[in-house]
């Protein structure tokens, strides 16, 4: 009996312990982090996209009755703004938080024949689920640079199928995927050490848990490339970062 | 024993013809110039070899109930006639028969590859890769500009590799996913390959044409009756040639035109 109870104090003991240190830890890390954010904007006019005519698959096509999709090469708001830049820290990041996976598990849709998002950003061994909404089947072909950390693969997800769960195991800006069953589906894969944001239809993005210091803040665009600024962030303070491109 | 497998023979001999005499499974309706010719070739074919392979299987059945209830030690230790004579006779038959079939084919056949086509006749590119059909119209200057494989760039629309910056050709050259013909006039297509071999079927035009990588091939036909059909790859090629199809729409030309200034608007 004695020795029951020994054990239950001991574990209860323990266990407050554990708990009260994640706590504590948890506040002064939030507390102590910064952020930055900021717009990408277009200088000029973006260059024309093109419709997508997806007659071969007409369970794609009834989707978009109306309201014709178009390529997503360059994605401009009526502002200004620049969709779907992918903004992360290439230099300066200390090794604990550029190891750092973020927790969630976002999703590579495939809908209507097209991806979405068209570009996601995700940590280096960051899991991701790539789902097939649609009712006909699609391939999934990832196609990262040859020689470096990343491996090519082509899986088929025929509809209805159950998701895969995937996840890359080496910083890569950025992997093309394509669906060699539908030629016009295109896509990126942003694979970042550390945070990262993606810019929104506005142009804005915003990365959290930066922790202060003096970075390199790095922007990618599928057709543009890579634009870099230097930022320094301190806590409880967002930084700026904004970026302009100009249309080619 | 033999004579039940004898009577066997000839009842699956005779039922195998039903379907083919009855025209059970029938093709869908001809809507080519051509395509009658081709029809006529394949009923010719089919009545030639039905007749060969019924014969066949009631001489069979003939011998099987004439000579299966002998008793073990009376074999056939020599052919009736001697081997030679049938082996000739067979030669000759075969031969006549191979060669009637080409010479009775060889309008229809001609009239799709040898005749050039019609002054006035449509060209259409037709680029097979896996998995998906493209086409192009080489718009008002009535020339296709060059391909550069190395500018193929599919999340822009560029499936053709074309240059419409430099090469003046390329830039009214008009490429869609579908394609569309106006009725009654000859229609000139130029097949290629982007990657491996494919093959363009389209049921009701009695067209199948192989694609083989590094040939540009050309056929004419014309179409008699609007409608959309569909063209699939019948040649195996990946794991999407399942899914690999597009659709061919036969228009007025007033329909046709009209398409074809919207598509060109689309570019």
């Amino acid at each position: 009996m004695k020795a029951r109870y020994k054990f239950l104090t001991g574990s209860s003991v323990v266990l407050l312990l554990a708990f009260s240190l994640l706590f504590s830890t948890r506040n002064v890390s939030a507390a102590a982090e910064g952020k930055i954010s900021g717009t990408i904007k277009l200088e000029g006019t973006a260059p024309h996209q093109k419709p997508i005519d997806m007659s071969k698959e007409p369970s794609c096509q009834k989707i978009h009755e109306g309201h014709p999709v178009t390529t997503e090469t360059v994605v401009a708001g009526a502002s200004g703004g620049l969709q779907n830049v992918v903004v992360y820290i290439s230099e300066g990041l200390p090794v604990a938080a550029s190891s750092e996976v973020s927790a969630e598990t976002p999703t590579f849709d495939q809908k209507g024949c097209q991806y979405i998002p068209h570009v996601l950003a995700l940590d280096v061994n960051q899991h991701f689920k790539v789902v097939n909404s649609d009712q006909t089947s699609h391939n999934i072909h990832p196609m990262p640079a040859p020689g470096g950390g990343n491996h090519e693969w082509n899986k088929s997800q025929p509809p209805g199928s159950a998701p895969f769960d995937v996840a890359w195991t080496a910083p890569e800006v950025a992997v093309h995927v394509k669906c060699n069953i539908h030629p016009w589906m295109s896509g990126y894969m942003a694979v970042v050490k550390g945070p990262y944001g993606v810019s929104d239809n506005n142009g804005s993005f915003t990365i959290n848990n930066v922790p202060p210091g003096n970075y390199t803040l790095t922007a990618w665009q599928e057709s543009y490339g890579t634009q870099t600024q230097k930022v320094s962030v301190s806590a409880g303070k967002p930084a700026a970062g904004d970026f302009t491109f100009k249309a080619k | 024993m033999g004579k039940f497998f004898a009577i066997t023979i000839v009842v699956i001999a005779l039922a195998s013809a039903v379907p083919i005499v009855r025209h059970t499974w029938a093709p869908p309706p001809n809507i080519s110039v051509h395509g009658a010719a081709i029809d006529d070739q394949i009923s010719d074919t089919m009545v030639e070899a039905g007749l060969s392979f019924l014969a066949a299987q009631f001489v069979l059945a003939f011998f099987v109930w004439k000579f299966s209830n002998r008793p073990g030690d009376a074999k056939i230790t020599k052919f009736p006639g001697g081997a030679k004579g049938l082996v000739i006779a067979a030669f000759i038959l075969v031969g006549t028969e191979v060669l009637a079939l080409g010479i009775l084919g060889q309008k229809a056949w001609a009239s799709v590859y040898f005749t050039p086509p019609a002054t006035n006749a449509i060209p259409i590119q037709v680029q097979a890769g896996q998995f998906a059909f493209y086409f192009r119209y080489p718009g008002a200057d009535g020339k296709f500009g060059p391909l550069h494989p190395e500018k193929i760039d599919e999340a822009n629309q560029n499936f053709y590799g074309l240059d419409v910056d430099h090469d003046p050709d390329s830039k009214d050259d008009i490429v869609t996913a579908e394609l569309a013909i106006p009725v009654n006039r000859d229609v000139h297509l130029l097949l290629h390959s982007k990657d491996l071999g494919h093959s363009f079927y389209v049921r009701e035009l009695r067209i199948q044409q192989d694609f083989v990588p590094g040939l540009d091939l050309s056929l004419h036909f014309t179409a008699t009756t609007p409608g959309k059909y569909e063209i699939v790859c019948t040649q195996l090629c990946g794991l999407g040639h399942y899914n690999m199809k597009a659709y061919l729409e036969v228009m007025s030309q007033e329909d046709f035109d009209k398409w074809l200034a919207q598509q060109a608007a689309l570019q």
